[in-house]
């Protein structure tokens, strides 16, 4: 029996940790329809952010540094919010409609991100700035001009290899300054050590809870707390179901579709940095930290399908305690003891490690896809397509 | 449309697939023939890598330009290739021996899917057969259930981590995390990595390279290949015409994974191994943007995007490891953004048509250029006028 409340304890551990990284992509996949294959980079820049406030706090000495993780929340929050309103604003916006495109621009981002924390340093940072500063500023001041319609194409054709050359040519002339060149994070994985009171468990039951993995849990819950009283009781929250129902006609009465876009897509990165704040506790943290969670969120969603939370919330438990079971070998202890099962035995011994009860988990949800091909919760209504 | 014009028509058409095999008939010369005299033997061996992953775009090409599947998962495909003549090199040893790394796990006996790969036939058979039927079997559970577009590619990529936990996992059948290395082994009493073997391989590739080039040209020309655009453009439609897309869509994509099965054995052989990195999800996605780069929907383009991107990989990463990620990021997104049909497909409709102006040969058109330009409307526009 105790076996079996372990195994149940650490699968919702695991879909907790699954859920909470679904959370964020269920609701722009929802809403839009556009898979976010940088979301694991969101999630590895909340990772990211929790190292530096950590890193701030460690100074200040015990009192303080206990808590960092309270300031580290909302930081990780914030900073995968901006990261993802850039990312709506600057490259989704253009590709609406064309969800096959989105998949691929957004692996380009997710591909650039993972560099940039591995070779991100001041100098770096100082081109980016030099080069953001003179083009927009330079497209905004012309864009005052009456004639701006006409001469659009050439000034981005002259203050685009302009503004990358000036700046090119601003790192090539610093790049003599060790402090500049040092990279903050480097390509190595950077450690996030929990505070005191985070660290150890309790025993119930006669097997041990990390109070980590407790904390985690109690994340997501109050997570999706939050996101279910955003979506049902706020007035913006009515407009992003409103969009997610009906784009056409919300837009007809007079909901402003693009803004919802980006505060939806700003929301759900926001959220996956949070996750990424979450895994922190778990491991170390390094570039690819996103790519071990992106396949497994997808199949949350997936399974889930887009119409309801509750869907995430049911798939991300299902898949984790499915994964937790097969894969420490749980569900094939339990049935040891009875003879007449040796074949089914065997056959779950086989896939009794963590990669081969992935193999198992994804044959399961083809199967249950078969069933139901929309998910567990599949958008209804007349203009869903079939 | 009168009998003259229509011989006329019929007499240009012909004339165009002349000079069309002329001009790959040149190519192949030069690919087959001139370079590997005037390349050294290591930078031929990366050309036939990069030629072989170019047969891998072109069934790309077939599902994601012409079918608009975009299949992430590519990868299992190639490997399953890969795999399969590595396999068969592997035991190129003398009767009762195992392969070595067996000894190392303590397996005394040969797994049995091990033994069908003694054979030389049946392991090409195998080679093009076995990667088919995986990509029939995961497309027909899918498209049954007229699972598409994202989720068509989510659950391809979910299939190809599962391949990859699956392959990698597997020590005590094929060897798990260290993959199979084929340039220690012989084929038909040659060392696969001496030069003449290589030189063999790097001309299959490109005799491989032009069958299945007319083999997809085929597909997408005539009736089927209609109906796949169709399935692209709008499904519902097709199937309101009478037509079960999910036959046609599964064929296709095991086409398209057998295509990707030949060229996953021709690349491990001129790389000299296969591990299951072959299907690690980044590989797979960076196939697509080969065909994005080319052009959608253009055959060619798939072959020339396959070229550029690797060729720029392999110069950008011996020099500046560290941009390559940063540029193949900015590439991505600067084809999906600006040039949406890819270098082809801009090519065709822009830069020609802009080039032609500036030497003159041609007037500038207002309206749309199918009305001025095309024979078939000009005629339709003549009869009218006549009547």
């Amino acid at each position: 029996m105790s076996v079996l409340i372990e195994g149940l304890f650490n699968g919702i551990s695991i879909g907790s940790v699954l859920l909470i990284a679904a959370l964020g992509l269920a609701i722009v996949f929802g809403l839009m329809g556009v898979i976010n294959l940088a979301h694991g980079e969101l999630m590895m820049l909340g990772a990211y952010s929790t190292f530096v406030v950590q890193n701030v706090f460690k100074p200040w000495g015990e009192p303080w540094f206990s808590f960092y993780i309270v300031v580290a929340i909302p930081i990780a929050f914030m900073v995968a919010a901006i990261a993802g309103l850039v990312l709506e604003r600057g490259v989704i916006r253009f590709l609406y409609g064309r969800p096959l495109e989105t998949l691929l621009a957004t692996w380009g981002v997710s591909l650039i991100l993972r560099q940039f924390v591995r070779s991100v340093n001041w100098l770096l940072v100082i081109c980016v700035a030099v080069f953001c500063l003179l083009f927009f500023a330079g497209m905004t001041f012309l864009s005052r001009r009456s004639d701006w319609e006409r001469i659009r194409n050439w000034t981005l054709a002259i203050l685009l290899p302009l503004s990358a050359a000036i700046a090119v040519a601003t790192g090539f002339l610093m790049s003599k300054v060790p402090v500049l060149t040092k990279a903050w994070f480097s390509a190595r994985n950077v450690d996030v050590t929990a505070p005191s009171w985070l660290r150890g468990g309790v025993k119930v039951l006669g097997f041990q809870m990390p109070y980590a993995r407790l904390f985690i849990i109690a994340l997501t819950i109050i997570c999706l707390v939050a996101v279910y009283w955003f979506l049902n009781r706020s007035t913006w929250g009515l407009r992003i179901r409103a969009v997610t129902q009906n784009r056409a006609m919300s837009s007809c009465l007079g909901i402003p579709t693009a803004k919802v876009d980006a505060l939806t897509f700003a929301i759900g990165s926001g959220l996956a940095g949070v996750a990424g704040c979450a895994v922190s506790l778990l491991g170390s943290v390094g570039p690819n930290t996103g790519q071990n969670y992106i396949v497994d969120t997808f199949m949350v969603v997936v399974v889930g399908g887009v119409g309801n939370l509750f869907g995430a919330i049911f798939a991300g438990l299902g898949i984790g305690i499915v994964n937790y079971l097969i894969g420490s070998g749980t569900l094939a202890l339990m049935f040891s003891s009875i003879e007449a099962l040796k074949p089914l035995v065997d056959f779950l011994l086989f896939f009794a490690t963590s990669s081969m009860a992935k193999v198992m988990v994804f044959v399961l949800i083809i199967g249950f896809l078969q069933v139901k091909p929309a998910g567990l919760f599949p958008q209804k209504g007349r203009n869903v397509e079939l | 449309m009168n009998p003259k014009k229509a011989i006329a028509l019929n007499k240009k058409k012909q004339r165009q697939k002349l000079i069309e095999i002329g001009i790959v008939l040149g190519l192949v010369f030069i690919f087959a023939v001139i370079l590997p005299i005037l390349l050294p033997g290591f930078r031929l061996r990366l050309l036939g890598r990069i030629l072989s992953l170019s047969i891998v775009a072109l069934g790309i090409d077939l599902i994601w330009g012409y079918t608009g599947l975009l299949s992430l998962g590519h990868g299992i495909f190639f490997a399953l290739g890969g795999y399969g003549l590595a396999m068969h090199l592997k035991l190129q040893l003398p009767d009762g021996q195992l392969p070595e790394f067996f000894t190392l796990y303590g397996v005394r006996e040969l797994p049995w899917f091990w033994y069908p790969f003694y054979s030389f036939p049946v392991t090409i058979m195998a080679v093009i057969v076995i990667p088919g039927i995986v990509a029939g079997l995961l497309g027909y559970l899918v498209f049954r259930n007229r699972i598409k577009g994202v989720y068509f590619s989510i659950i391809t990529q979910a299939a190809l981590l599962v391949f990859f936990n699956f392959f990698n996992g597997q020590q005590k059948l094929i060897n798990g995390t260290n993959g199979l290395k084929t340039d220690t082994e012989t084929i038909f009493g040659m060392l696969a990595s001496s030069d003449l073997a290589q030189k063999t391989f790097y001309i299959i590739t490109v005799i491989a390279l032009v069958v299945v080039y007319y083999l997809c040209r085929l597909l997408t020309s005539g009736r089927f290949g209609r109906l796949l655009v169709a399935i692209r453009d709008d499904e519902t439609r097709v199937r309101f015409s009478g037509y079960d897309p999910t036959g046609y869509k599964v064929l296709v994509f095991a086409i398209s994974g057998a295509i990707a099965g030949i060229a996953g054995a021709l690349y491990t052989v001129q790389t000299g191994i296969i591990t299951p990195k072959f299907m690690e999800v980044p590989f797979s996605i960076e196939m697509v943007i080969w065909v994005a780069v080319g052009g959608r929907a253009t055959l060619i383009g798939a072959i020339i995007g396959t070229l550029l991107v690797r060729l720029g990989q392999t110069f950008l990463s011996e020099s500046f490891p560290e941009v390559w990620l940063f540029f193949q990021g900015a590439l991505f997104l600067i084809v999906v953004t600006v040039l949406p049909d890819g270098i082809v497909g801009w090519w065709r409709d822009f830069a020609w048509n802009k080039l032609r102006h500036i030497l003159g040969l041609q007037k500038r058109i207002i309206t749309y250029p199918s009305l001025e330009e095309n024979p078939e409307v000009i005629q339709e526009k003549a009869e009218l006028e006549e009547n």
